[in-house]
């Protein structure tokens, strides 16, 4: 697959891999049946910012760039801006993917929406955005 | 960065110089057309023939069983389809193959069941090779066409083509091989091995892309699959694509002189095997042995292969991956489903495919370049992370 300088700079120098302890929240989305796995750990202080970001991910060269880049995109935002990353500024950021590429982005915007529900759920605080369940890839 | 390893000859092989020139020869000064009437047409036809004699002579055939096609999937197209509607007129609408075909037959006889052919699809052990029983019981008396592959293209494991031939002809069906990525690597006597049909192709051979061929036992006659002007004995239509028949020949002539010659290729694979599956939770697909010379196919767990291969490419080195992510589908490779590798494994599987061409320095280069990818990739993995956690906490 031919990808853009972008992905493969993201790809060969991925930003902001790793864990992070004690995160604030951590989502995980996707499975290894699919090929991929993303997963994603915010801190999150008391302002509502992001102040570190880290992910892993199981897949293919997109779904590296676009950990990458979805980690780069919200770090030092709000939580209310990192919410508003849509995998399309994913995908535009990257100067775009192949077709069937793109889902590594919705994956991405995804992983993001659920370490946010997952620190959401650990202050209790009410999750009032959409978030598409983890068990949603499963299906044969 | 300046190495470079081609390591995918079984996606296709580069020509070899002795092709090239036998086809510029033809290109430069036999040019004419093979049907026509004046003596640039019979110097053409003059070398056609003689290119079908020498195929045949290679292959143990009579020269008018070849039919020259323009790739292994219009002679895998032709030849299922053909001696379908053939045996359709005989009543007997039923196809044989098996799970781990290439596409070009899996889905030539998907196209016949929408027709209202059956087709059952057998399986075959976790090495690949076809489950004889359950072929056995599978041809029935309305089996038209058997069609079992010669060799697999994704994990090289070689079928017992012979026995499968006497299996189908004891019920009276037709028995088809596609050998495109056997030819060169198995000696291939027709008249012994006793198919009905064969088919092959000219890139995997260190030919040019665009040309192959169907056998077709003598006697027996398929439908069309082209018609048009009368060209391979009314049997093919379009005009004969002779550079490129040429080249078959020559490069077909080469490979099976050079059968001997596998020895070395042989033991640069299992140098290979030995080195990759020494890595941590890798693992061996298809059989140790009874696999193509030159192939090799290994899974890495909690990896994904095109992100391997990525990384191979920018060492130089090529090679290719069954995993999805590579293709329009998100399955990983039906190959490796059918042998019954799960999912998540099928997905970080990689191919390195080794020809005459390859070296043993080529093999050394490989084994120190694709353990560190291995590794970097898996640090960055979540399910390497549950691995390494899990062996932790068993210390």
């Amino acid at each position: 697959m031919q990808y853009s300088e972008k992905v493969m700079d993201h790809f060969t120098n991925p930003r902001n891999v790793g864990e992070i302890e004690d995160a604030s929240g951590v989502g995980v989305v996707g499975n290894a049946k699919c090929g991929d796995i993303m997963k994603i750990y915010l801190n999150i202080d008391e302002n509502d910012i992001i102040t570190d970001c880290k992910f892993k991910t199981f897949g293919c060269g997109a779904a590296i760039a676009t950990s990458s880049m979805a980690t780069e995109l919200i770090k030092g935002k709000s939580i209310k801006e990192a919410l508003e990353l849509t995998n399309s500024v994913v995908v535009e950021a990257l100067e775009g993917l192949p077709p069937v590429k793109v889902h590594c982005s919705v994956l991405a915007e995804e992983a993001v929406k659920s370490a946010i529900a997952d620190y959401y759920k650990k202050i209790g605080r009410p999750i009032d955005f959409e978030i598409e369940s983890d068990e949603h890839e499963d299906e044969d | 960065m300046a190495r470079f390893v081609y390591a995918d000859n079984a996606a296709t092989t580069a020509p070899l110089p002795e092709v090239i020139s036998a086809m510029t020869e033809c290109l430069e000064n036999t040019w004419g057309n093979p049907s026509s009437q004046h003596s640039k047409g019979y110097e053409a036809k003059a070398l056609l023939d003689e290119s079908r004699e020498r195929i045949a002579k290679v292959l143990g055939c009579c020269a008018n069983e070849i039919y020259f096609t323009s790739c292994g999937t219009e002679s895998d197209n032709w030849a299922i389809k053909g001696a379908a509607y053939r045996m359709k007129k005989k009543g007997r609408c039923h196809i044989v193959t098996t799970k781990i075909e290439h596409h070009a037959v899996l889905n030539t006889c998907a196209a016949l069941e929408d027709e209202g052919f059956e087709v059952t699809y057998v399986g075959t052990d976790s090495y690949g090779r076809v489950l004889l029983d359950e072929l056995e019981d599978a041809i029935t008396d309305k089996t038209g066409v058997v069609a079992v592959m010669y060799a697999n293209n994704e994990i090289g494991t070689i079928q017992p083509i012979k026995e499968i031939t006497e299996m189908a002809h004891a019920k009276g069906a037709l028995m088809f091989t596609d050998a495109v990525q056997a030819v060169g690597n198995v000696d291939i006597n027709l008249k012994e091995l006793g198919v009905d049909m064969l088919s092959l192709s000219g890139h995997k051979i260190h030919a040019p892309k665009g040309i192959g061929l169907l056998y077709i036992r003598r006697g027996l006659s398929i439908v069309n699959l082209i018609d048009g002007g009368g060209q391979e004995r009314r049997k093919r239509g379009g005009t004969e694509n002779l550079p490129y028949i040429v080249a078959l020949a020559t490069a077909l002539e080469i490979a099976t002189e050079r059968i001997p010659e596998l020895d070395r290729v042989r033991a640069m694979r299992d140098r290979l095997i030995e080195g990759l599956t020494k890595i941590p939770y890798s693992k061996l697909n298809g059989h140790p042995t009874e696999r193509l010379a030159g192939n090799v196919n290994v899974g890495f767990e909690c990896i994904e292969g095109e992100s391997i291969l990525m990384w191979l490419d920018m060492a130089g080195i090529c090679a290719s991956t069954g995993s999805a992510c590579s293709s329009a589908s998100l399955d990983p490779s039906h190959v490796l489903l059918a042998i019954g590798v799960p999912h998540e494994k099928a997905h970080g599987s990689i191919r390195l495919s080794l020809s005459h061409e390859n070296t043993e320095d080529d093999v050394d280069y490989i084994l120190e370049t694709l353990p560190p990818i291995v590794e970097r990739l898996r640090k960055m993995s979540p399910l390497w992370e549950e691995i390494e956690k899990r062996e932790q906490l068993t210390k």
